[in-house]
């Protein structure tokens, strides 16, 4: 499998100086740096989310059943944010739902983008009939609005986080194929890729190692913005009661068990929520960014 | 022009076969004996199993189902839902009315702020009105939007108590519906207060659903406008001394208004995704709402139904929209 999350690395290394210039243009958008710092805590929250929880996601604490968080007037420290309706720790539950979303950002964005990479070259190169049917398949697939596919696929597999990723994975991949495949056919007619073919390079080696490193900028944007939406898509999967199923503290499942009660607490539905926000806000205005920085044509401008 | 229409439908109508071909492949693909899987818990004789099997026609070679179901599609023949018994047409088309007024409410409540609010942002490009609306823009565009209803609720409906907190109309109403239009009928209905009760029940849906599609064209708009404001002719414009208005409502608009247009009919699947979990959360009856709940009814027919027509109103608007990009600007129609 050709992993996306390899590629930006070795696409960087080919030529010293391209890091740093990408660099220098990412860190003039004072957004796109602040949204990398948040994704990173995210990250970081994502990966010690066992250490750093006060209290097990899942243990219910019977006698302290929708406590408020410690500022509000019978909040305690011992829950810093509050308790939700069967006595779990909210605190705990975001800081381990944060390692399901980001669990189901890189899983769907590596299946879309290295599925999508694949099959996108695969209609650039090949012969028109082909390109012709893969490229309708595709408009197919878009057809569909993205989140009923998701919603439909779920109701074919079961609902499960597993499939919910699955789904959206399938309903993500046409947009890499799309933008591999635009990238692909410029890049094809160019004269370093005529050079290589007159040398004898295979199809194959043409394919991935030739062009494919000159069209990766577009799809490292695409890799951000279809990370926030992989995230948004689980959770709104998860509050239709399709995605990850109770008890497990993924942030859009948590929004669903806390509906009953959003007249009654304001923190079990707050906080999910707001941590969707912050996240995917976070990764949109690092895409902005890394389009930015990416994008010749933008640049200088 | 007639080539590029012939063009345009020659790639519309394998994609219409392709999407019968998945909707009809839904019920199919469900693991095990799709029958016994749509009872469910509820179980079936014998009997029913047989009959039903006949209606399906899972007794015959899969290619003639396929073309059966096609048959049925083009003469309007959805099936029936398993609940309900109704055709699963008659089902659609009288719950669509109510997504139509949601999603078209939601398409101008989107529309009249986010024209404006782009606007305004490329002509202060970079200064404090931009950054401040394209920060809001963006907090929009990340906007998990079934949190966004339930907060509006909370706030809205639960502290300053001035919306309902679901369905279309409230239930002391009760008059005929001609058009399905709540709206529409409420005023021809002349009770007194039925109109303004169904502006009430709008605003918080429609604030919901136009969320996303605000953003994106606010930010559309601000991109485009930028784009046209740096053209010779808007020198041009501000040469001969024309007024901010003239040069930014007239010239630089107009034609910035192009990309805006097709990002507005090609919002119409957003809307309609959308349009699931805002009505799910509003108890909108709409078909968003009646997709969920057939999904969990395990009614299967209507699922395959309603997918089947979703896309195909999808996949209509985005033709119409192409045709008529293809109207406004003539280069397209070479390409």
């Amino acid at each position: 499998m050709v992993d996306a999350s390899n590629l930006p690395a070795s696409a960087g290394a080919k030529r010293p100086g391209q890091l740093s210039e990408f660099w220098r243009y990412f860190k003039e958008n004072r957004g796109a740096v602040i949204g990398m710092w948040v994704f990173a805590a995210f990250v970081a929250v994502a990966v010690l989310a066992d250490l750093i929880a006060p209290h097990d996601p899942i243990v219910q604490y019977r006698d302290h059943l929708l406590q408020p968080p410690f500022w509000v007037e019978g909040g305690s420290w011992e829950f810093p944010l509050g308790t939700d309706a069967v006595g779990r720790d909210m605190l705990s539950r975001l800081l381990h739902g944060a390692r399901f979303s980001f669990y189901v950002g890189v899983v769907v964005v590596a299946f879309a983008a290295s599925g999508g990479i694949v099959i996108g070259l695969l209609a650039g190169f090949a012969p028109k009939w082909v390109d012709t049917l893969i490229m309708r398949v595709m408009d197919i697939i878009l057809a569909f609005p993205s989140l009923l596919l998701a919603l439909v696929l779920v109701a074919i597999l079961g609902p499960s986080l597993t499939n919910a990723m699955i789904a959206i994975a399938i309903v993500l991949q046409p947009h890499y194929v799309r933008l591999t495949r635009a990238s692909a056919l410029s890049e094809r007619s160019k004269d370093y890729v005529t050079a290589a073919r007159v040398a004898g390079a295979s199809k194959l080696r043409l394919m991935f190692i030739t062009v494919l490193p000159n069209c990766l900028s577009p799809i490292i944007v695409q890799g951000a913005l279809s990370f926030s939406t992989a995230i948004l898509d689980a959770a709104a999967l998860g509050f239709l009661g399709m995605g990850a199923q109770p008890p497990t503290p993924e942030w859009g499942t948590m929004l669903a068990e806390a509906r009953e009660f959003i007249l009654r607490a304001w923190w079990v539905v707050t906080f999910p929520g707001l941590a969707i926000l912050v996240t995917v806000l976070a990764i949109n205005l690092m895409g902005d960014g890394l389009r930015d920085a990416l994008d010749p044509k933008l640049k200088r401008s | 022009m007639l080539k590029f229409l012939l063009s345009r439908l020659l790639t519309f109508l394998p994609t219409f076969f392709g999407v019968t071909l998945i909707s009809f492949a839904f019920i199919r693909a469900l693991p095990g004996d799709p029958i016994i899987v749509m009872a469910g818990e509820r179980g079936i004789t014998e009997e029913r199993h047989a009959e039903l099997v006949r209606q399906f026609g899972f007794d015959r070679p899969i290619w003639e189902q396929y073309l059966d179901y096609l048959w049925g599609v083009m003469q309007g023949d959805l099936g029936q839902s398993f609940v309900t018994k109704k055709p699963v047409w008659d089902e659609f088309f009288a719950l669509f009315p109510a997504t139509l007024e949601l999603s078209v409410c939601a398409m101008a409540f989107a529309v009249l702020l986010g024209l404006p609010a782009g606007v305004i942002a490329a002509v202060n490009r970079g200064k404090f009105f931009d950054r401040a609306l394209m920060s809001t823009a963006l907090v929009g565009y990340s906007m998990p939007i079934f949190w966004w209803a339930l907060l509006l609720i909370i706030v809205v409906s639960g502290w300053l108590q001035w919306t309902p907190v679901s369905g279309r109309i409230s239930l002391m109403f009760f008059f005929p519906q001609p058009t399905g239009f709540m709206l529409i009928d409420s005023l021809i209905s002349g009770e007194k207060g039925a109109f303004a009760s169904a502006v009430q029940h709008l605003i918080l849906p429609t604030v919901v659903l136009g969320t996303i599609p605000l953003a994106v064209i606010a930010r559309q708009t601000r991109s485009a406008m930028l784009e046209v404001l740096s053209e010779d002719y808007i020198r041009t414009a501000r040469a001969k001394g024309l007024g901010p208005f003239g040069i930014n409502g007239v010239h630089a608009l107009r034609n910035a208004l192009i990309p805006v247009v097709t990002v507005i009919g090609l919002s119409v699947g957003t809307l309609l995704a959308g349009a699931i979990l805002t009505e799910t959360i509003f108890s909108w009856p709409g078909i968003g709402k009646w997709m969920v709940d057939s999904i969990f009814r395990r009614d299967y027919p209507a699922v395959q139904g309603g997918l089947l027509l979703i896309a195909v109103i999808v996949m209509i608007v985005n033709l119409t929209v192409d045709v008529v990009y293809g109207f406004i600007n003539p280069r397209i129609r070479k390409g």
